[in-house]
């Protein structure tokens, strides 16, 4: 293993910020694994950490094939984490909306060329990421439709669910979309959690990294073959919006799966604690993302439940 | 009149809403010509919301003399604004980058939507922006290259200093700007002043451009204001300056000054061992357009923007 520095910076009061690139193997650039961007992803940092210790016993043991390299990159952003923030400290920018970054540019831009120059080579990129609304997801693989994509490939991390979706005008500053354009296979895996650690969710998708990097040649490593991943577009989930405001009691978890008006949620008075709303199910199916603050506004998306399928 | 525009119930015994003030004639033909002030999408840009307060006031003085219709929409984020938030709390991404929103969408994609909805139709609209909290930029409104043969007609009448015409770029096709004109929307973005304060002599300043804009309209009829003729530049005339060392920022010069190569624009300094860590200096001649504002700078930080090789009269 080779911890390798890949970017510094400077600041006025704070000890210099280092991102490091940890790397394995030797030879061309395989595959690149990139974990916390944001402040609060302390789930992505943990399952890069997790990583990390695995892939040094791998390459202890020889099982890191010849001429492959791999790159894990735990934390792109502790400056933030360190101090409870989820963007840049200075300007409250995200880095992931700044790729592929430029050298010259302002402090955030910068880190992300730093990064992006580090990453931009490898034949397939993996990001542990998180979503911009507070929830949990069942385990999954999502890719953007840019054209580059490959489902297929995405199939081999073994996760029960790959989801295809069409990317929006802001997406395209994001580390995985810019890497589809730069021609790496690129996938994000979004496990159960972001700002607190889910050890079980933590472990499968570490399990699912290095089942992907065994089946596409780069590891020697004899895991569970996983599932067959079931391909969804956005089409094919089914968005339920809170209908109120009020304090939110959920009756139901990412991978239940439900039937056509079961109940998935209360609605609570948050003074009198009453019931007034029920949300119902509007279709048969399994529950693929559900918003996990206790509070929650009207017209919120609190539930999408991938339409007529069963566990 | 005022309206609201989208309701949104919050957690606890609370609305999100965003409202507006409609003016108009006491009379309608069904005829009016209607244009629309929105302000507020970022909640620490605050200049618009003076110009929202002046372009009534002078329109309550002389009511005879409105023909159109003025909506004013003093602010799209109202949570933002009363929490002192650039963006919406609670939601990551910034609102001026989910336009044109959506009805299923989450609350601020669904307040976003409606917004559009409720500004479709007008004859032209006016997006207020200041600058954050780290720049001051002199009063300008920016159109992009596509749009330019349409908006700059209207851009000139609007009575600010500068006029910046820069290209396209796929993230800004989510802003409210965008969204509007490809809906045959003609809209206008302006940036003036620092983000968290309000710069009185800009408002008046704009409010006078917004008249003249209305005046062209038939939505006003009244003496013209005099106005400014603006520059008008693009992307390559326009040079960044960004800080090669974390520190301090202490500027030296004036904003909106002519200022020549190799002038001292300012220092970067280290407070804790007493250094001069940088002296900026000016790449070219031109115009400062944008200056440091907040002095606390990491390597990258914008410091200034020079408008090369124009020279105006301070």
């Amino acid at each position: 293993m080779i911890k390798q520095e890949l970017f510094s910076l400077k600041s006025v009061y704070r000890e210099d910020m280092q991102i490091y690139g940890y790397r394995f193997g030797q030879g061309e650039k395989t595959a690149c694994i990139v974990g916390a961007i944001r402040g609060n992803e302390v789930q992505q940092l943990y399952i890069c950490a997790l990583l990390v210790d695995t892939l040094k016993n791998l390459e202890a043991k020889g099982a890191i094939l010849y001429n492959k390299e791999i790159m894990v990159i735990p934390s792109v952003n502790h400056y933030s984490m360190n101090i409870g923030r989820r963007f840049w400290p200075n300007d409250n920018t995200d880095i992931n909306r700044m790729f592929p970054g430029y050298a010259l540019g302002e402090t955030t831009q910068r880190i992300a060329a730093g990064v992006f120059e580090a990453v931009k080579e490898y034949q397939y990129g993996v990001q542990c990421a998180s979503f911009y609304m507070p929830g949990d997801f069942v385990p999954h693989i999502r890719m953007m439709e840019t054209g580059y994509h490959n489902t297929s490939l995405a199939c081999m991390f073994g996760l029960p669910y790959v989801l295809l979706r069409k990317p929006r005008p802001f997406d395209t500053t994001l580390l995985n979309y810019n890497w589809q354009i730069w021609n790496t296979n690129a996938f994000s895996l979004y496990t159960n959690e972001t700002d607190r650690i889910d050890a079980s969710s933590a472990h499968l998708a570490v399990s699912a990294i290095l089942r992907f990097l065994s089946r596409m040649g780069v590891i020697h490593y004899n895991g569970h073959s996983g599932y067959i991943s079931s391909v969804l577009s956005d089409e094919e989930l089914r968005t339920v919006k809170s209908c109120a405001g009020g304090i939110f009691r959920r009756l139901v978890n990412p991978g239940d799966e439900v039937t056509f008006g079961q109940e998935l949620a209360e609605i609570v008075d948050p003074l009198e604690g009453t019931v007034n709303y029920q949300i119902l199910s509007p279709t048969d199916g399994v529950i693929f993302f559900a918003h996990h603050n206790p509070l929650v506004m009207e017209n919120t998306a609190v539930f999408r439940i991938i339409k007529r399928m069963h566990i | 009149m005022i309206k609201t525009v989208v309701s949104v119930e919050l957690p606890v015994d609370e609305r999100m809403e965003i409202k507006k003030n409609r003016l108009q004639p006491d009379v309608l033909t069904g005829q009016e010509k209607r244009i629309c002030i929105v302000t507020g999408i970022h909640g620490d840009e605050l200049e618009g919301q003076y110009v929202c307060f002046e372009v009534q006031r002078r329109i309550q003085q002389q009511r005879e003399r409105l023909k159109g219709i003025v909506d004013i929409y003093p602010a799209i984020n109202p949570l933002g604004i009363d929490s002192i938030t650039r963006g919406v709390p609670m939601f990551d991404l910034d609102l001026n980058r989910i336009f044109p929103g959506s009805e299923e969408g989450h609350m601020c994609e669904y307040a976003a939507y409606q917004t559009i909805q409720d500004i479709i139709g007008a004859d032209c609209c006016i997006d207020i922006h200041a600058s954050n909290v780290f720049l001051r930029e002199i009063p300008q409104v920016r159109v992009s290259e596509q749009t330019a043969a349409r908006l700059l007609p209207m851009a000139k009448q609007l009575n600010v200093d500068y006029i910046w015409v820069h290209s396209a770029a796929t993230v800004l096709e989510a802003t409210l700007a965008h969204s509007l004109n490809v809906r045959n929307v003609p809209t206008l973005v302006v940036e003036m002043g620092v983000g968290l304060r309000i710069t009185q002599a800009y408002g008046k300043q704009l409010t006078d451009g917004i008249f003249n804009l209305m005046i062209d309209l038939g939505i006003w009829e009244g003496d013209r204001p005099k106005v400014k003729e603006p520059i008008v530049s693009t992307d390559g005339q326009v040079n960044f300056i960004n800080a090669e060392a974390s520190g301090i920022f202490v500027p030296c010069v004036q904003h909106w000054k002519h200022i020549r190569k190799g002038e001292h624009i300012g220092d970067i300094l280290d407070p804790l061992n007493g250094e001069i860590l940088i002296r900026v200096s000016a790449p070219c001649d031109g115009m400062l357009f944008t200056l440091r504002e907040h002095p606390i700078v990491t390597v990258g930080s914008l410091i200034a923007r020079i408008l090369g090789g124009v020279t105006v009269d301070d």
